[in-house]
């Protein structure tokens, strides 16, 4: 007992010290991962030469965001509204369309699964320009209407395949079971298949809406009005408001708005964006 | 071509619960189809009006004379071609982008693999950590790049002047001033942005290697080098050939980055693909040969997407 104690002591020491090495390691790379964040939301609150918060700690750069032309809740709305019909369109269509894909046989069905998917093959900057003349012609130019409609489009390949395979996952009796009570195929979804399916919803959901809430390139051609701009938008604009002087910090408050959703969505759902990467959907 | 998705389930015979008369059969089997139509009807709008449409569109723009504010003028067959293939910035956008491909990917999959292996095993604080790498992942890109933008910044950015005080630099340093520092820094940006999220599609890819491998090669007295080459690695092989097709079909149409951090400069040495086919829409105001090079951009990426796409299955086989 008296002798083994001591030994065992060591070898816990030595483990320790064999793993010391990995933790610095991780805990520098830590450090590198989350300075550009905390810098930023340091910077966005601490006084600057050149920006509203001359000195001192205060918001002076978020009363620059409330007020830099249509003003921050203006873009705020913009956004807000783009992601809400962007995850809205994409949770309906695919929604059905897994169903239909999982449970229905119908002509074109594997043709059109197929074609769904190669939205990934093509490049979204080559859709955008003959976009943009299409949805002039569709009197839907310069709409966040219009915007979410194209930014649905590039969400469906990722949310029919992961809704299909939730859809495949719940077993074919409690579906059955529901047409033998006399429901129809309507009521089955909206019953028992729904709840059945909730998790994929929310995966589809959160890609959806990240996606909408960050994309840059599609109102930068789709909207050309500052009016409509989504928040990305307007702050890339700000930084050559006035006279070619740059306001750093204004900026890095913009940064801030736009990058705390999507932290705190991450960060609560994060089991449902992991299942995203589970799914093999990313497979494509 | 294949389709990932188990199609078993749904090309089996349905079963009814109970058998119904023969003269229902058509017209109940009818009725099915029809609603499989009608569920997958909003899909097919979608992927004809928003995808199919502009893909043909494109097509015919590229052989049009499109102007933006004119609109179609007919066509001029092959001139939007020879037009962008003429232009003094289409080499060297081409040059940059395959550069800027190479160097991003090179780093992004060594580093993810580095993090999957350091966070893969159970050791307290592996999960911290792991949130901690992808934290970034959860950044739009357009957020990321105005962040570096900022943190950048000679005169306000704290990366000049850390270096400054350590005294390793005696003025500002310019991170976005030369060719060379504006496509690095850039670099930076994004392995700093993706690590985590390429991070995370290998430590599924680890996790799918079962145990009882790695113990025999122990048992059979494998060092850790030999059984990271002659088992992890191979293994992980889907998972790495994924990453590698995601990174490389990004980062040849890359755009946030380069338009909100350099703005393609200084003196248009990081102009890449995409960048170019925006400035010929909205600066040149051709949308004609935007498409032509919409065109050229799509078969590029097919055809590496067919190669790839040849290697994932090839790997899957095994």
């Amino acid at each position: 007992m008296t002798t083994a104690a001591p030994r065992r002591d060591t070898t816990v020491l030595t483990r320790a010290l064999g793993r010391t090495p990995h933790y610095v390691v991780a805990a520098s790379l830590a450090v590198i991962f989350l300075f550009p964040l905390l810098w930023n939301a340091w910077a966005s609150v601490s006084g600057q030469p050149g920006t509203a918060q001359q000195s001192g700690y205060g918001f002076g750069n978020y009363r620059t965001l409330l007020d830099y032309d249509a003003g921050l809740w203006r873009y705020l709305l913009n956004s807000t509204i783009v992601s809400a019909l962007t995850v809205a369109l994409t949770l309906g269509v695919s929604l059905l369309g897994g169903y239909a894909f999982a449970r229905f046989d119908f002509p074109g069905r594997n043709l059109l699964f197929l074609l769904t998917l190669a939205i990934l093959m093509v490049p979204y900057a080559t859709l955008l320009i003959p976009l943009y003349v299409l949805l002039g012609r569709l009197h839907l130019e310069n709409s966040l209407i219009g915007l979410s409609l194209v930014l649905a489009m590039f969400q469906l390949p990722f949310a029919t395949f992961m809704m299909r395979i939730s859809f495949e996952a719940v077993p074919r009796e409690l579906e059955e079971s529901a047409l033998v009570d006399g429901c129809g195929t309507a009521g089955a979804l909206r019953r028992v298949l729904l709840p059945a399916v909730r998790p994929g919803l929310i995966t589809v959901g959160l890609f959806a809406f990240l996606a909408a809430w960050n994309d840059f390139i599609a109102p930068l051609i789709l909207i050309s009005d500052s009016e409509k701009a989504p928040l990305p938008l307007a702050v890339a604009n700000l930084r050559q408001q006035s006279m070619g002087a740059v306001d750093y910090g204004a900026t890095e408050a913009g940064v801030v708005v736009l990058a705390v959703p999507c932290l705190l969505l991450f960060l609560l759902l994060q089991r449902h964006y992991i299942r995203g990467f589970m799914s093999g959907a990313l497979k494509g | 071509m294949q389709v990932k998705a188990p199609d078993r389930t749904a090309a089996e015979p349905r079963t009814p619960p109970h058998r119904p008369s023969p003269a229902a059969v058509p017209s109940r089997w009818r009725s099915r189809t029809a609603k499989g139509l009608a569920y997958a009807a909003p899909t097919a709008v979608f992927v004809a009006v928003f995808f199919l449409l502009p893909l043909l569109l494109v097509g015919q723009m590229s052989l049009s004379d499109w102007p933006l504010l004119a609109g179609d003028r007919g066509l001029n067959a092959p001139e939007n071609y020879t037009d962008i293939t003429g232009s003094t910035l289409f080499r060297p956008a081409i040059r940059f982008t395959l550069l800027y491909t190479v160097i991003v990917t090179a780093v992004l999959l060594a580093l993810a693999l580095g993090l999957a292996l350091l966070v893969q095993e159970s050791r307290p604080g592996a999960g911290f950590f792991r949130t901690v790498y992808f934290l970034p992942s959860a950044l739009g890109l357009a957020s990321a790049s105005l962040l570096f933008w900022g943190l950048y910044s000679p005169t306000t950015g704290p990366l000049s002047r850390l270096l400054e005080k350590l005294g390793l630099v005696d003025d500002p340093v310019s991170f976005l001033g030369t060719p060379t520092s504006a496509l690095l820094s850039t670099v930076f940006l994004i392995v700093w942005k993706f690590a985590g999220f390429y991070m995370l599609i290998l430590l599924v890819g680890l996790q799918r290697i079962p145990h009882e491998v790695y113990e025999a090669a122990r048992m059979d007295g494998a060092s850790r080098g030999q059984i990271f080459r002659s088992i992890t690695l191979p293994l992980l092989r889907p998972s790495l050939a994924l990453c590698l097709l995601l990174c490389v079909t990004g980062s040849l149409l890359a755009f946030d980055q380069f338009f909100i951090l350099t703005k393609g400069g200084p003196d248009n040495s990081t102009v890449t693909v995409v960048q170019l086919i925006y400035r010929e829409a909205f600066q040149r105001l051709n949308l004609g040969t935007a498409a032509a090079l919409s065109i050229v951009v799509l078969a590029v990426l097919l055809l590496l997407n067919a190669l790839q796409f040849r290697g994932l299955r090839h790997t899957d086989d095994s």
